[in-house]
């Protein structure tokens, strides 16, 4: 049994972890004492890319090492430390990257079937979003029809992922002074696939052997991923489903329903949670439920799908990653939909305690024990409703051994890029100015942006909310995507009420006036690519220098676990931003490739990556940095009010 | 915009749209749909709707529409906990409020068609003005383009009494900021108060009364888009360009005194849109955080000797006051202030009695700087009403002084009396008229105080171009008929240096870009026969201000080569002109209509248009209101060629430019006006019958058409056909 006091922050997970124990039901906390994690591999100092190995290649603790005894850390092939560190690194740069862009051409094959009249149930819903894009790829819009202009736009991105040579569309968004230095490092990402798969054969067995080129491979990959995949799927998304505005909403597992039939979809996708959503209001469905005692149909969200459905309907979140099995754990669970990634295979062990029913949806991830039902995308709602149809059959065989813990807190969600472009001025004046105006007067010190994911070796939760209060604290907005957005809104950060009781007087003043929480929730782990748009539309609007690493900004991911939080990272330390991350460090076996990455990188693209495990240690780090950056930026002083007569006004120039 | 401002904002906003609703519903069945609505003689019509719209509002029927928007737009309440993020959906509700709001007034316009007096000012029986037209706007607009005027204060309510709302009144005057007045508190209006304590309102003392109701408020809200819409020739429905352009140009605020009701609010959240912040004398929330405006948003419960002073600080505006010893207030708001009938106390030419006004160049030993003498009886010698012959010699020295200064410093005793409280001043030189009311001498006010001001002011104006002044100013009438004979010799003598000056003998132009704080792309160059188009500005002028202000908006050009002699086009003119209009325009020409002509600013005078069928040109004057052979008003070719615009066929251009040799010399000059207004001749008709007998034909005054004889070409043709006037003649004007 897990020792449950030093599991969680969270009081319904603490419940759960104890009621799993009587239940005598195994979950990832338990499994997580039982096994340490392997000290070679967690330093990325094992290699076992070819036959010859494993090789093992730890650096020595406890003491300085000589020249020669690293010399002698090597794999069979000759590989260096350095190398395998590197090697390692980038892989995970490439599972990352690989994960999101897949996730985005899914999105753009089911964009371009919409757009064909092929995808019955779907439609395009944000019109001028698909003609803003269509105007920034030149695709004509004249008299042609939504569909017509959205068909050119599927083809374009799809293109997008199997291109070989020239630059991603998207890399021309970046502040142009980010694109010449990604030129002149060589890392503009040519086509998406080919930079993962270029990875992949980097790092074979006695093929790029120098880790300076492997990182730049990285770069390039993880670029592939912020710029090119996620960027694709949040665009498509918004287009397809709606761009989100702010909404209230609720989280925790106290969402879940006694009397009703309980679904939860878990994973990445939202495509066919989308069409979940709209079967589960079906009055057919809602009729059979009643038939089954149910009084609804109550669905709720854990992982990024969840935060994709939140963000675009309001439906409630359940809980982040570390939740998925305590979820099952309440009894109360009648069927999960799983999709893609963060997925635990034991689920349906779990699940086995109980009643739920694990339902795989995609061909791409399967599970001993789960019900297929594929995600057919030409008639979606019917897959969609004989997943309905299942969880309101199964509702009838829940157990007595129901726990739903009290616990859920209000949030406000949907924060896009486009919408707090709107908030910040109304229809008539938006722009990111306000936001510019008092970064620079100094009201709001900086702007970070923390993400990632929950990890069993740290207490769950807890650093988000200990990192996330102390930024706040000082007066930095804080930005959130994926789990680390769900952690810090079960603490009751993500109310506009949380300004006046956790933020500086600065901040809160601010908030105040905009009517917006300290924290704002923007969207699925795929949408880290809002908070660059974000960033940009921020260097654009003027002031704060002309590059992203000039912002005072910060990223973090305190208790990240994925490969795709490595992805991100690196997109965001390339794109020029300073990201620590908590929990364990993946390139600590060498210290040259670890130097690099934590001083080196900073000289060529203005970010880097930092390592603190202590969360509060870390928001510190992140707002010397943004304080440094205010210092650069000549905004670390309090600026005299100018006072305008007619001939400064001439001076003026037109708007 | 904390939460209780939105709430409030969201919850007045809904109000005033059901309120416009019912009206338009109730109009609707008493007019129909196909009833013309809008405000007064403007080509804008419903200015906030069209401004940022984009859609003009010509009947009844078309209301519908704007309600259907307004509804679209109005956001919902604000929740009382976890609201949705009010600031955007506050502002957005505050645009909705001005919307309604103009179809408020203008059903009010057909409803009650007297209820407001559709004039600069306020009747014996009415003091509601309602919303400015387009005259107006143009006339006062040149304020808010030269400077002269910075911006505006919207009043809405009352003050705790008549004095303190005069005390503020005057306040704002002296900084030279207009008043635009709306709404109640407490059953009483500013505007009223001022009325009570015998404070002039108007529009010629910036004091503007527009309607006794909170929607009157939306008046001002037009005013600012319109000059947006003129002056830097925004197109309608650009709607982020005309907030933009207004958050940076123009520098008004709001002043909600008393009471803050949702409607206000609602109100107040518009005016946010515009950059105008709200300063309340009433302890409301504050929004301090910046963005929407360039400072602070809202800023509360100011005592009301200090309201002013923060309203300038709060909207970031530099107004250098002008501190000049006297016991009246002075500053350029008082200049169309009227003494009249009972008021008068002193009066001094006009007909009445001989007055003159000189400047005249010393040498520096001869000036002892400071020195004010009057000669004769000052106004403590005198009883009320009387009539005093006057004479106000002023005389200068200094090392840059130069005898062409000297009517330039001259020009400016007009106006720079006028400024005074209590002081009237009509005309110039020897037909100069003086009134002195008896409120400025209970102040205490001298005559010997007209040497004071001018010896504050023309040093701080012009003090780079002389180093001493000193001013004596004679009662006595020998001594003025005296100085009237010696000045009328100096006059003879400059009018004739003028008028020798001619473009082709002199080489160095002027730049006026006065107007770049309103108009950004439009740049006028000042040659000696052609004057500025706002009819302010001569070459003469120019050329002191340059000489003043070195780096100032006058610059001077060098004309460089002649490109075409007969356009009026040089090379180093054109040079200027891609500079100075940020590369907007990179040629135009002097003295042609029909090719590449002049740009013109929302400021002209007078727009002159081809017409075809008369093979000839009419133009228009900004006070003519009726329409013309060209087939619009005067405010409709403003708004389609003003905003820095070159617009082949039309030209905007000064009054005085009308009688200058080069004006439209390269069509043939005078020859071919075959159109202008009654008024517009009379006013110029001296000059007309000069310039005619010059071009040897002496009867052309009467040959050219007027509104008496058609307002389309059809009309009038025949009529010049019988008079066999010139143009028909002439070769085709369209080449």
């Amino acid at each position: 049994m897990a020792d449950k006091k030093a599991k969680s922050i969270d009081q319904a997970t603490i419940e759960l972890i104890e009621k799993a124990a009587k239940d005598n039901c195994n979950i990832a906390f338990d499994r997580a004492d039982e096994m340490k994690p392997c000290p070679i591999g967690s330093v990325g100092s094992c290699c076992k890319n070819c036959g010859m190995g494993p090789c093992r290649v730890p650096l020595p603790r406890g003491k300085e090492e000589t020249p020669e005894e690293q010399m002698k850390r090597r794999g069979i092939c000759g590989a260096t430390a350095e190398t395998i560190s590197a090697r390692n690194f980038v892989r995970m740069i490439a599972g990352g990257s690989a994960a999101h862009s897949d996730h985005g051409r899914g999105v753009a094959e089911l964009f371009l079937a919409v757009a064909k009249g092929e995808a019955s149930g779907y439609e395009i819903k944000d019109e001028q979003k698909l003609l803003q894009l269509a105007l920034e790829w030149g695709i004509e819009i004249g008299d042609r029809s939504n569909n017509e202009i959205a068909i050119d736009i599927g083809e374009k991105a799809l293109a997008e992922f199997g291109k070989q040579e020239g630059e991603l569309l998207f890399i021309s968004r970046a502040p142009l002074k980010r694109q010449e230095i990604w030129r002149r490092e060589g890392v503009v990402p040519r086509g998406i696939d080919r930079e993962v798969v270029e990875i992949m054969h980097r790092t074979h067995m006695g093929v790029d052997q120098d880790y300076d080129n492997l990182l730049k491979q990285g770069t390039r990959a993880a670029l592939a991923d912020g710029w090119g995949g996620s960027m694709i799927a949040t665009e498509l998304q918004d287009i397809l489903f709606g761009t989100p505005s702010p909404l209230l909403s609720q989280v925790n597992l106290g969402v879940l329903k006694k009397d009703e039939v309980n679904i939860i979809i878990h994973g990445h996708e939202p495509l066919l949670s989308e069409m979940i959503v709209a079967a589960a209001q079906d009055p057919q469905m809602l009729e059979m439920a009643k038939s089954k005692g149910a009084k609804g149909i109550n669905l709720a969200g854990i992982c990024c799908t969840a935060n994709e459905i939140l963000m675009r309907h309001g439906v409630p979140l359940a809980g982040n990653f570390l939740q998925q099995e305590l979820a099952l754990v309440t009894g109360a669970v009648d069927a999960m939909v799983v999709d893609v990634q963060c997925i635990f295979e034991s689920l349906p062990e779990v699940a086995q305690c109980y009643h739920t029913k694990i339902v795989t949806t995609s061909y791409k991830a399967k599970m001993k024990g789960a019900t297929h039902i594929e995600f057919e995308e030409h008639d979606a709602l019917t897959s969609a409703k004989e997943i309905v149809k299942l969880a309101i059959e199964n509702f009838p065989n829940r157990g007595s051994n129901i726990h739903i813990p009290e616990e859920k807190t209000d949030l406000i969600a949907g924060f896009s890029h486009e919408t707090i472009n709107y908030l910040l001025g109304g229809l008539f004046r938006a722009s990111y100015r306000p936001l510019n105006e008092n970064i620079i007067n100094g009201r709001i010190r900086g702007v970070a942006g923390v993400v990632g994911c929950n990890n069993p070796r740290a207490m769950h939760d807890e650093a988000h909310v200990a990192m996330v209060k102390e930024l706040i604290k000082n007066d930095v907005l804080v930005l959130q995507t994926g789990c680390s957005a769900m952690a810090t809104a079960k603490a009751g950060l993500l109310v506009p009420e949380a300004a006046a009781q956790y933020a500086g007087a600065g901040l809160a003043e601010v908030c105040e006036t905009v009517g917006i929480p300290p924290v704002l929730h923007m969207g699925a782990c795929v949408d880290n690519s809002r908070i660059l748009i974000a960033a940009t539309a921020a260097v654009k609007d003027g002031g704060l220098g002309d590059d992203i690493s000039d912002l005072p900004v910060a990223g973090a991911a305190p208790e990240w676990m994925s490969e795709k939080a490595i992805a991100i990272g690196q997109y965001f330390v390339t794109s020029g931003v300073f990201t620590v991350f908590g929990v364990t460090w993946p390139t600590t076996g060498s210290k040259e490739v670890t130097d690099f990455l934590f001083e080196g990188i900073e000289e060529k693209y203005g970010g880097k990556w930092a390592f603190e495990q202590d969360p509060i240690k870390a928001a510190r780090l992140m707002i010397e940095h943004i304080d440094k950056k205010r210092a650069a930026l000549g905004i670390d002083k309090a600026r005299e009010r100018v006072l305008y007569d007619m001939a400064m006004r001439r001076e003026l120039d037109e708007v | 915009m904390s939460k209780l401002i939105a709430s409030a904002v969201i919850r007045g906003a809904h109000n005033v749209v059901n309120q416009a609703e019912e009206k338009w519903k109730q109009a609707m069945d008493k007019w129909g749909a196909n009833e013309p609505v809008g405000f007064p003689n403007t080509a804008y019509y419903l200015p906030v709707i069209y401004g940022i719209m984009g859609i003009p509002v010509e009947k009844l029927g078309d209301m519908e529409l704007i309600l259907k928007k307004c509804k679209n737009f109005l956001p919902a309440p604000v929740r009382e906990t976890h609201p949705l993020p009010y600031l955007a959906p506050a502002l957005d509700a505050g645009m909705v409020t001005f919307f309604a709001e103009e179809l408020i007034e203008a059903i009010r316009y057909l409803e009650e068609p007297d209820f407001y007096t559709k004039q600069e000012d306020p009747t014996d029986s009415n003091i509601w003005l309602g919303a400015a037209d387009d005259i107006i706007l143009r006339k006062r607009g040149i304020e808010f383009v030269d400077g002269t005027a910075p911006g505006f204060a919207a009043i809405l309510g009352a003050a705790p009494n008549s004095e303190i709302a005069a005390q503020i009144a005057q306040e704002l005057q002296q900084k030279n900021l207009y008043v635009f007045m709306s709404s109640e508190y407490n059953g009483k209006r500013f505007s009223e108060q001022l009325v009570e304590a015998s404070v002039q309102i108007g529009w010629p003392t910036r004091l503007v009364s527009f309607g006794p109701s909170v929607s009157a408020t939306v008046f001002a809200a037009g005013f600012a888009t319109r000059a947006a819409l003129s002056f830097g020739g925004i197109e309608p429905g650009d709607y982020r360009k005309v907030l933009i352009y207004n958050k940076d140009r123009v520098f008004a605020f709001a002043l909600p005194m008393g009471y803050v009701t949702d409607e206000w609010y609602a109100n107040a959240a518009g005016a946010i849109n515009y950059g105008f912040p709200v300063i309340a004398d009433t302890p409301i929330p504050e929004v301090l955080p910046t963005g929407i405006c360039t400072y602070e948003h809202v800023v509360s419960n100011i005592p009301h000797n200090n309201l002013v002073a923060k309203a300038v600080e709060v909207r970031g505006l530099k107004v250098t006051l002008a501190e000049v010893p006297i016991p009246v207030a002075f500053g350029a708001a008082f200049e169309g202030e009227r003494v009249r009938g009972e008021d008068i106390y002193l009066e001094a030419g006009g007909g009445r009695t001989p007055m003159v006004e000189w400047v005249t160049s010393k040498r520096m030993d001869e000036v002892e700087d400071g020195k004010i003498e009057v000669v004769g009886p000052d106004i403590k010698d005198i009883p009320a009403g009387t009539q005093l012959p006057l004479a106000i010699a002023v005389e200068v020295a200094g090392r840059e002084m130069q005898e062409d200064y000297e009517p330039i410093l001259e020009r400016q005793i007009h106006h720079l009396i006028n400024y005074a409280q209590g002081a009237m001043h009509i005309g110039q030189r020897d037909i100069a008229w003086l009134r002195i009311a008896k409120q400025a001498v209970e102040k205490g006010f001298l005559l010997s105080h007209i040497g004071t001001i001018l010896h504050a002011k023309l040093h701080q104006d012009f003090g780079r171009i002389f180093d001493k002044i000193q001013i004596t100013l004679y009662t006595e009438e020998d001594k003025v008929k005296e100085i009237i004979e010696k000045a009328r010799e100096v006059y003879r003598n400059r009018d004739a240096r003028i008028e020798g000056m001619t473009d082709d003998t002199t080489d160095i132009y002027y730049s006026c870009t006065l107007c770049q704080s309103f108009a950004p792309s439009h740049v006028c160059v000042i040659s000696p026969e052609r004057t500025g188009l706002c009819g302010s500005y001569n070459w003469m002028d120019c050329k002191a201000a340059f000489e003043i202000n070195p780096t100032g908006p006058n610059q001077p050009v060098e004309k460089g080569d002649v490109i075409d002699a007969k356009l009026g086009q040089w090379k180093g003119v054109n040079e200027f002109v891609i500079k100075a209009s940020r590369g907007k325009i990179d040629h135009y020409n002097f003295y042609s209509i029909v090719n590449d002509p002049m740009t013109t600013c929302g400021c002209c005078e007078a727009i002159a248009a081809i017409l075809p069928m008369c093979n000839g040109v009419m133009t228009v004057n900004r006070e003519y209101t009726g329409e013309t052979p060209c087939g619009m008003k005067f405010t409709t070719l403003a708004g389609t060629i003003g905003g820095g615009l070159s617009t082949p066929g039309f030209v905007g251009h000064g009054k005085y430019n009308i009688t200058q040799r080069k004006y439209l010399s390269a069509e043939g000059s005078l020859l071919r006006m075959v159109w202008m207004p009654k008024m517009l001749k009379e006013e110029i008709a001296d000059r007309l019958k000069a310039r005619a007998e010059e071009l040897g034909v002496p009867d052309l005054p009467d040959m050219i058409a007027d509104e008496t004889v058609g307002t389309t070409e059809e009309e009038i043709l025949p009529f010049l056909q019988e008079k066999g006037h010139p143009a028909l003649t002439m070769e085709s004007i369209l080449g």
